[in-house]
């Protein structure tokens, strides 16, 4: 790991300041179960650390009726797996956590670090960049992509997945991400949160270098139905081959509105508008569930090696329209 | 000189008893020191330059900035200018510095310029692969009159990928010079007795100079048997710097260059009387371990058809040298044999345990096996759950069933050991073996114990250490026979030596005594006895010693044996992803030393097989030749949730115990591919040809299969 500073700012304000005078060199420490692996594998140098731990306005999980949950940056995912009221109306979020299958991740794992934590492409970790470029030739597309997106934007050459475990169910929720920098405080929702970047450079996500998270704003879901269905391998730590989150609201036995987002499957969380609409209206009936993971996986694009993922999109959006309406999986 | 023979069963205290590893408590609460966690006074680290490209030659190479850094004490340049690197993160420059982190600042100081040349890594390629070399093809019988006479054959195409051996105490050592011309090492190393000779001829000085230990391990399975570049070089900076210096392997080279175990791909006909004797078997296999290619998988495993042919091509590829991987080529062959047959009783309509039953006797241990097979069936109720395949249930959930057989030799080897009785009553064996984790100083312990009539608590097992007797590397399931032959012998002439001296007390010839419970008693006059303590005191002012070797005299060990194992899965066949349910695995290895640690090893071992069947693979990038998953997110191992319910069965009783001690490490990991495999080609009704099966093939082999 190459030196750097370190700042330990108490206040959101200190800590944006910190950030700001360094022109994008530094790195945000939060629990760190991303950020060390990069630093010591010598793929993120940061010139300063700002260690986001000690600032006490990012803790914490609160919910105010009408309003709905505030989860804090610094919120753990233990924290955010024991909230009664998490546990009560938000599914879909436990269920998330519960796919990241280690209690020291779930012990020092915040929800602000599951957004903002950098993708697994083995290229990017191998220090090839986010793009893996190598003379002028997608490194993925040549090269071995079977964990790689199947859906991709016109916006370049991005194979990598977004590796967030809470983006798809923060969407389908409708949830916002407030951000504060320099220039002051911005909510967004969390669907514009992420973009998939054109060049090499361009981070995966809209924050300027001087921002950071600082809490998760989601919607009252009392009356929304909702889950999350991870396709992963091992029942050990391993990440999600593709992933579902589905939120429906509910008028009587049929579906209202419907809202499904794919994980693990574009550089971005995948909404699928074109399947949403064959929701609303009906009752959540088995055949009726695979019709919609059916047109929601329409116009992937596989790689070489990845046309199974988009069997498992398909059967992960099907699993979590039933799991949702209360029915087995 | 004693007769020398293990004691009958109703003698036996220990010898048998499930007895917990000695030292267990030590390793749990972390007080066991590894390599690892040896620090020296004054010790520096070692951070490496290795080679980024899987072929290159070396075209310039400056080490001038990086030897000037803070903290640097030395620089070893491994491979210079003109080197052609034949695999990736080869080894260039190794520097020794204060701290990890000032030896990393230096490594990234180094400038090295490499022209890069074309790699080839698919060892899949088989003939096709440049420099494919092979083999003479072995014909026995008549193979084309036996395909034509054969009521049903099979055909079909297998592969097993290349895996790394993933220790989990990765390669290494701390060397120390303790003057110009003696090295002392700590290393992680499966062959305490035989690196002296290794680091001697790295380094020049004598043999005799060089001390070697090893206390603890964590983990080998064939991978740590050579000092290794590393090894050398460690001494070499240590020397440089005049000070000691610790060089472990960090997780990314220790999973591609400090372990690999080769692929194996074959295509396999084989062909089967209406009765369901296979008359018939044709095989071509080829495969990779690096560089040197690979050897030939045994085949057709275990099972001998009359007629039969096979033959093997080695390909070479740019990726680091095979090393042995526990069962060196058994588990490539079995998953290759058992399939293949496994799809031949699928098309003769035959439940598979019947198949194998009835062709067990064509095997060498055919009434061992057909004992194991039935054990195995009633354990995991094979003829209650088991159906034909594609019969499995009309949900997307299959389950089946799969069942295989292996078998592996496990002599003991040269082993020396010497014991001394103290005029306190205190015992001591030493060995310059080494415990792999497998158990070796409690089976020790537990022989000593026993020939001697004393408790466990009462001896005292010194190992790891090259000042000691010198007994073999253990690999091969070499080590329990070894060393508990030579430390039998040992103790028993031990023993002959003490009672000469304490019979004229008790008033008897010596071969009238017998050590038992504590003391030192006549046979079958137990009170007439001595207090052990009592009678170490006649041994003198200095204790008394004793050497037993391996081989020697007396029928205490043995080769060959036959297991079977059983898997039942579950598989998702809308995701592709199997769910182990249960393993059987039943064993014969002779006489049983311990049977909790005995049971550990097919535990261990079942765990390592479901592993290398469902998760596990060198996935090696096709553009830059280099492995993609060194790392333990992506080299995917099974948790403890993954592995189902294991149960393990050791053939015991006088039959069994009347050969002697036959090794058992490599056993119990050679049938899980092919097991499980089978399980899920019952469960739905395809094979899944590669391992490891994951969703992607899964899929596949539905999809072809017009199954999905």
């Amino acid at each position: 790991m190459q030196a750097f500073e370190y700042a330990n700012p108490t206040t959101v304000s200190e800590a944006v300041k910190a950030l700001a005078v360094t022109g994008g060199s530094a790195a945000v420490l939060a629990g760190g179960t991303d950020l060390l692996s990069l630093m010591k594998d010598g793929v993120e140098t940061p010139k300063r650390v700002v260690n986001l731990k000690s600032i006490k306005e990012l803790q914490g999980i609160s919910y105010t009726a009408g309003k709905g949950l505030r989860l804090g940056a610094l919120a753990t995912l233990d924290e955010l797996m024991q909230n009664a009221k998490v546990k009560q109306e938000y599914l879909s979020l436990v269920q998330a956590a519960e796919g990241v299958r280690s209690p020291q991740i779930h012990s020092v794992g915040t929800v602000g670090g599951d957004l903002c934590q950098r993708p697994r492409c083995w290229y990017y970790r191998g220090g090839r960049g986010l793009l893996a470029m190598k003379d002028g030739k997608s490194m993925v597309m040549e090269g071995d992509n079977r964990y790689h997106a199947i859906f991709r934007s016109s916006n370049g050459p991005a194979f990598f997945v977004n590796p967030s475990s809470f983006a798809p169910a923060l969407i389908a929720l409708g949830a916002k991400v407030k951000v504060t920098g320099a220039k002051g405080s911005r909510e967004i929702p969390v669907a514009e949160f992420f973009r998939i970047p054109a060049t090499e450079g361009e981070r995966e996500n809209v924050l300027a270098h001087d921002e950071i998270v600082t809490e998760i704003l989601v919607p009252p879901a009392a009356q929304v139905r909702n889950a999350t269905y991870e396709v992963r391998q091992k029942e050990a730590l391993d990440w999600p081959l593709a992933a579902a989150a589905v939120a429906l609201q509910m008028d009587g036995k049929n579906v209202k509105s419907a809202r499904i987002v794919l994980g693990h499957v574009a550089p971005v969380p995948w909404p699928v508008p074109d399947a949403e609409k064959l929701l609303p209206g009906k009752a959540v009936t088995a055949s009726l569930a695979e019709q919609v993971g059916e047109a929601a996986v329409k116009g992937a694009m596989p790689l070489s090696r990845n046309s199974y993922k988009i069997r498992l999109a398909r059967v992960a959006v099907k699993r979590a329209i039933l799991r949702a309406a209360g029915m087995e999986v | 000189m004693p007769e020398y023979k293990w004691p009958d069963a109703n003698d036996r205290d220990l010898i048998g008893k499930r007895i917990s590893r000695l030292d267990g408590p030590v390793k749990v609460t972390g007080t066991a020191k590894y390599a690892f966690d040896i620090n020296r006074p004054g010790m520096l680290f070692t951070r490496t330059v290795y080679c980024p490209h899987a072929h290159a030659r070396i075209t310039k190479l400056d080490t001038s900035e990086a030897a000037k850094m803070p903290g640097v004490k030395a620089v070893r340049i491994i491979q210079n200018v003109g080197t052609e690197i034949q695999w990736a993160l080869d080894e260039i420059v190794a520097i020794a510095a204060t701290s990890e982190d000032a030896a990393e600042d230096a490594v990234r100081a180094v400038k090295v310029e490499y022209e890069v040349l074309p790699h080839f890594v698919n060892g899949e390629a088989g003939e096709k692969a440049p420099q494919a070399k092979a083999a003479q093809q072995n014909v026995v019988g008549d193979p084309n009159g036996a395909k034509a006479a054969a009521a049903v054959t099979s055909k079909g195409y297998y592969g097993i990928p290349t895996i790394s051996h993933c220790c989990m105490e990765a390669h290494g050592q701390v060397c120390e010079w303790t003057d110009e011309q003696h090295l002392e090492a700590w290393c992680t190393t499966q062959s305490v007795a035989g690196l002296p000779a290794q680091f001697a001829e790295g380094t020049g000085i004598p043999a005799a100079n060089v001390r070697t230990h090893c206390e603890y391990m964590g983990g080998g399975f064939g991978s740590k048997f050579s000092v290794d570049r590393w090894g050398v070089e460690c001494a070499k900076l240590a020397k440089d710097a005049k000070a000691p210096v610790k060089w472990m392997l960090e997780r990314e080279p220790e999973l591609t260059i400090a372990g690999d175990r080769p692929s194996a791909y074959a295509e396999i006909e084989v062909g089967a009387s209406q009765d369901g004797t296979i008359t018939y078997w044709s095989s071509k296999s080829w495969g990779s371990g690096g560089p040197g290619g690979s050897g030939s998988p045994p085949m057709p495993y275990v099972i001998q058809p009359a007629n039969r042919r096979h033959q093997h091509i080695s390909v070479p590829t740019h990726m680091a040298s095979a090393r042995a991987w526990r069962a060196p080529n058994h588990p490539q062959a079995c998953f290759l044999t058992m399939s293949a047959i496994d799809d031949l009783a699928a098309a003769l309509k035959m439940d598979p345990l019947d198949f194998f039953m009835k062709n067990a006797a064509i095997t060498q241990r055919a009434a061992v096996y057909q004992e194991e097979l039935q054990k195995g069936a009633e354990l995991i109720e094979w003829k209650k759950k088991w159906r034909p395949r594609g019969q499995n249930g009309p949900g997307p959930v299959k389950r089946g069933l799969g069942v295989s057989m292996h078998t592996w030799g496990g002599l003991g080897h040269n082993s020396n050991c010497e014991v001394s009785i103290f005029p306190d009553g205190s015992v001591e064996a030493k060995l310059a073996s080494q415990d792999l984790g497998t158990g070796t100083r409690t089976v020790i312990a537990i022989v000593l114990a026993e020939t001697l009539g004393l408790p466990l608590n009462a001896v005292k097992v010194s190992i790891g250490d090259s000042s000691f007797p010198p007994s073999g590397a253990s690999g091969g399931s070499t080590t329990v026979g070894g060393v508990s032959a030579s430390t039998r012998r040992a103790a028993q002439l031990a023993l002959e030596q003490l009672l000469v001296k304490v019979a004229p007390d008790l008033g008897v010839p010596p071969e009238q005594l017998e050590a038992e419970k504590g003391t030192i008693r006549v046979k079958g006059n137990p009170t007439k006895s001595m207090p052990w303590k009592q009678a170490a005191a006649r041994v003198g002012m200095t204790p008394l010693t004793a050497k037993g070797a391996n081989p020697g005299a007396g029928k205490l060990i043995d080769q060959g044996v036959g297991g079977i194992q059983m898997a039942e899965v579950s598989v998702d066949t809308e995701t592709g992803i199997v769910k182990m349910e249960k393993m059987v695995a039943v064993q014969d290895c002779g006489l049983i030393i311990d049977l909790k640690t005995a049971e550990s090893q097919c535990y261990g071992a079942l765990i390592m097989g479901i592993c290398y069947a469902l998760t596990e693979e060198k996935i090696i990038d096709p553009v830059t030749g280099r492995m993609l998953n060194a790392n333990m997110e992506f080299y995917k191992l099974a948790g403890i949730g993954d592995i189902g319910e294991l149960v393990v069965h050791m053939m015991t009783g006088p039959e069994y115990d009347k050969r002697g001690v036959i090794g058992l490490g490599e056993p119990p990991v050679i049938s899980p591919g092919a097991a499980i495999s089978n399980a899920v080609a019952n469960a739905i009704g395809v094979r899944v040809p590669h391992l490891p099966l994951t969703p992607d093939r899964v899929l596949a082999a539905l999809e072809k299969g017009g199954m999905s």
